[in-house]
């Protein structure tokens, strides 16, 4: 087999006398396996390795990049980078400093998928699988389960030469039910950084999650409007990462004068008691890290503190040319892709207003839970809820058809009006943007209430 | 390939290799200038066998890897689900031209000549618009050789282009895009940039629409953002063999209008997802899947249509390397003979719909869709009056294909899997921030 950190030593070696302003490498080796149930029966399971890399070089402002799955001729890959830099070479691009960095990052600790055997995976997902059928009325179920272990080695003409090693686990179940061509589903969906234990033991999750797809077939659909809602902490968090987290990303902002403005630090977006934050440093989430694709070292970001704009996220690149310092969040979903400005573990700081209280004086509102999923065009995002109840005089009440929840960055966080105590991370989600999806990210926050937010229906 | 084949058959009933290489030259402009230049090659292969009767699998980058391969198929194979299908053996596949090998040699110079020109011509029109440009030319070679003598190989020339431009005032953001994507390489700006203008002009001013039940033209756009994702996932064999599709009982029933004619075609000459045969080496054809608004097919792989007892439909695709699954190859709604033009004229007050997001993210399989609209303008009195925003479009698939009573003249390609025509429902529901 392969060594990568052979490979990488001689990389380092060469990068050491540059043709060009900088150049990084990233070389990658991953294992990964997945096993997938549709009804009753394990569907497919099938295991992959792949080994590949990446050369990226800047001269005079502009970007080259080649990505390869032969390692044979680096030095060829490394020309042929700087090439293509000097075709695109405008005075562009320009790099923030950072300090170079050699370092051994090993993958976070816990019960080590690698380690577990395909018939103890298969064992305890036939376990989920029955519970799921052991429920009446129930079309079919869809389990999908992957895992991956990637070790990384990124080295720079700068002398950085950092080794990490990163495992993700995901796992996201489906119950469908159906009557007289109605078809309706609940979904579950876990991840991890690589402990297998997280993904134990769900049971009554997954039995809950198969009655409520029987329940909604009889679910009425809300009535389309403006509502007061509620949003439980796995959608609030889906909301923050659409309806803030992407807008925070200055590769979207750097470039553009006007957009720059309207985003300057110190804007009131949201009510005093709102603060957001990015943190790669949290330990043991799906984001979490210790140094980005760049090689740049992990920071714990406010992008909002107390209603106030006060941060971003930035690559090397986007921090040099806003006169800021970069973040750490230049992230790329493999060595196919060059790194660009993501997400990391995104989520509203807790406040002190408890689940009761927030819905007392709601007449008429609606309780939203759990995600289908979210996108944002910046200014406008929509998010979509699992569960959906309507909320009347200050209790939780009817189950209601999943809904589409839509708003307007510029004013739905001013109408968050009470922040809960019981901030909450999920794990089961992936994030999105241009080609590279999905990117393992985390997001939470403890409940929220929104004023006069737009829910979609007849 | 018949290296790995042969070693294969040592421990296997059945084997089958596939291998998909790519190499792809990307030239990309961010904030109105250029940006990166990337070359990219990749070399995946994947190894099928059928084992003591069940399905083991394996994929990697590396082809000289060879018992890690191998390896990984006997592992997987004792938990495989049961082959209850043949592999194909040696079959005519029809002729589909997808190579031209004029796309490799569009140099790098016109290639960035090309993504200039198409910023140039919008930024002529609104200077203050921040544009980012891709051109990318790329080919593809896949060969699938089996145990039972299938073999086939093809190799894919695809030339993409494509702009989209992002328009920033006080508390207002308007995004309009357009693209192309060939088996020849693509010289001409003038039809995108024309249309990216055309919606420019459009959206220069605001317009608001009440809340209420209003008709709606979806555009060639509007159906793909809106109406397609259901459709895909209802004509899925898998999910009609499981009883999740709504449609599973109503093969032979007419449940949607009368004028509308849907089919899968994967032997379109030139187009990108055209080829000879599926990942399985099935070979491709088209496939009538609603005539006349009645249901007439499903589409299938080799293992959902033996389940289904049927056979496959030439539509087995390995996303991500995977194992083959029925996925549909390219969506042809066929036109009729109304104009654009005079689905606006003959409507009162309703909305027009060019990009609908957050539509795809609700309960795909029932049909229900709700989103907002990111692109959309209002019609008043047969003009159209400005850009909406803020508003929020719900419905139900089955119901507007049922409900439509106007199909447009206008077909075109949406990104490279669908074609169709602009479509009128008389009626939708739109709610908006009051």
């Amino acid at each position: 087999m392969l060594e990568i950190n052979d490979i990488g030593r001689q990389l380092a070696e060469q990068l050491k006398k540059p043709n060009a302003d900088y150049i990084e490498a990233h070389l990658e080796r991953s294992t990964s396996s997945h096993i997938t149930y549709r009804g009753r029966e394990l569907e497919s399971t099938g295991k992959t390795t792949g080994i590949g890399g990446n050369i990226r070089a800047l001269v005079k402002g502009g970007w080259g990049f080649t990505s390869f799955n032969n390692l044979d001729d680096l030095k060829g890959q490394i020309e042929l980078a700087v090439r293509q830099a000097k075709l695109a070479s405008n005075k562009k691009s320009k790099l923030a400093p950072v300090e170079p960095v050699v370092d051994k990052v090993p993958s976070a600790t816990g019960k080590n998928p690698m380690n577990i055997s395909l018939s103890e995976k298969k064992k305890l997902l036939d376990e989920y699988n029955e519970l799921i059928w052991q429920t009446p009325k129930l079309q079919t179920s869809v389990i999908g389960y992957g895992d991956s272990h990637k070790k990384f080695i990124f080295a720079s003409s700068l002398g950085s030469y950092i080794e990490q090693e990163r495992m993700d686990i995901i796992l996201r179940l489906t119950a469908v039910s159906t009557l007289n061509g109605e078809v309706q589903q609940a979904n579950l969906s876990l991840g991890s950084n690589g402990d297998f234990s997280q993904i134990e033991g769900i049971h009554q999750q997954i039995q809950e999650m198969a009655h409520r797809s029987v329940k909604l077939l009889s679910a009425p659909q809300v009535k389309g409007g403006e509502y007061t809602v509620v949003l439980d902490p796995v959608l609030a968090g889906v909301f923050v990462h659409e309806a803030f987290g992407h807008l925070s990303e200055s590769d979207f902002v750097y470039e553009n004068a006007r957009l720059h403005e309207i985003m300057s630090l110190g804007k009131e977006f949201g009510n005093a008691g709102l603060n957001i934050v990015d943190s790669a440093t949290l330990p043991g989430l799906r984001g979490s890290y210790k140094y980005d694709d760049e090689g740049t070292a992990a920071s714990k970001t406010y992008l909002i503190r107390e209603g106030k704009l006060v941060g971003r996220l930035h690559s090397r690149e986007t921090a040099a040319k806003m006169n800021e310092k970069p973040t750490g969040n230049a992230r790329a979903i493999s060595y196919r892709y060059p790194p660009i400005v993501r997400m990391t573990n995104t989520y509203i700081e807790p406040g002190s207003v408890s689940f009761s209280d927030m819905l007392a004086d709601i007449k008429e509102g609606v309780y939203v839970k759990n995600w289908y999923g979210g996108s944002t065009s910046m200014e406008m995002f929509t998010f979509s809820s699992g569960e959906a109840y309507m909320i009347r005089n200050g209790k939780v009440a009817e189950m209601l058809r999943p809904v589409v929840l839509s708003g307007n960055v510029f004013t739905t966080l001013k109408n968050i009006d009470a922040i809960g105590n019981d901030l909450d991370m999920n794990q089961g989600g992936g994030c999105g943007k241009g080609e590279q999806v999905p990117l393992p990210v985390s997001n939470g926050s403890p409940h929220i209430r929104i004023r006069r937010c737009l829910v979609g229906g007849r | 390939m018949e290296h790995i084949l042969s070693q294969a058959r040592n421990i296997a009933d059945d084997a089958e290799v596939f291998t998909v290489s790519s190499e792809e030259t990307p030239v990309q402009f961010e904030a109105n200038r250029l940006k990166h230049i990337q070359s990219k090659q990749s070399h995946t292969v994947a190894l099928r066998i059928i084992r003591e009767g069940r399905i083991g699998y394996g994929v990697s980058t590396n082809p000289e890897d060879i018992q890690g391969l191998i390896d990984m198929a006997v592992t997987t194979a004792e938990f495989g689900m049961p082959a209850v299908f043949e592999l194909p053996s040696l079959t005519a596949y029809p002729q589909v031209d997808t190579y031209d090998s004029a796309v490799m040699s569009v140099s790098l110079e016109e290639m960035v000549k090309l993504g200039e020109k198409l910023i140039a011509t919008v930024r002529e029109h609104t200077p203050d618009i921040v544009c980012e440009a891709e051109v990318t030319k790329k080919t593809i070679s896949v060969s699938i050789i089996n145990s039972r003598k299938g073999q086939a190989d093809y190799t894919k020339s695809i030339f993409n282009l494509g702009i989209s431009g992002t328009l920033v005032s006080e508390n207002d953001m308007l995004f309009v895009g357009e693209g192309e994507s060939r088996c020849h390489p693509v010289l001409e700006t003038k039809t995108i940039t024309d249309t990216v203008i055309n919606h420019l002009n459009w959206a220069k001013n605001q317009a608001s629409l009440p809340s209420q039940s209003l008709p709606v033209i979806f555009t060639p756009n509007g159906v793909a953002s809106t109406l397609m994702a259901p459709l895909m996932a209802a004509f899925n064999g898998k999910l009609v063999l499981e009883g999740a599709s709504p449609i599973a009982n109503k093969l032979g029933e007419q449940i949607f209008s009368q004028d509308l004619w849907l089919s899968d075609d994967t032997t379109i000459p030139y187009h990108p997802r055209s080829r000879p045969c599926d990942d399985e080496g099935v070979a491709s054809r088209r496939t009538p899947l609603i005539e006349a608004g009645t249901i007439a097919n499903f589409l299938y792989d080799l293992r959902t249509a033996s389940l289904a007892g049927t056979e496959s439909t030439g539509n087995g695709s390995r996303h991500g390397g995977g194992l083959p699954n029925p996925s549909p190859g390219t969506f042809i709604i066929q036109a009729a003979n109304t104009t654009f033009g005079d689905m606006i004229s003959n409507m009162k007050k309703g909305l027009i719909i060019e990009y609908l997001m957050g539509a795809s993210q609700g309960n795909i399989l029932g049909g229900d869709f709700s989103g907002n609209v990111l692109l959309g303008y209002k019609v008043e009195n047969g003009e159209i009056v400005g850009r909406v925003k803020d508003t929020m479009v719900s419905g139900n698939v089955y119901q507007v294909l049922k409900d439509i009573t106007a199909i447009g003249n206008d077909a075109k390609w949406v990104g490279d899997f669908l074609n169709t025509p602009s479509l009128y429902c008389p009626s939708l529901s739109v709610v908006s921030k009051g």
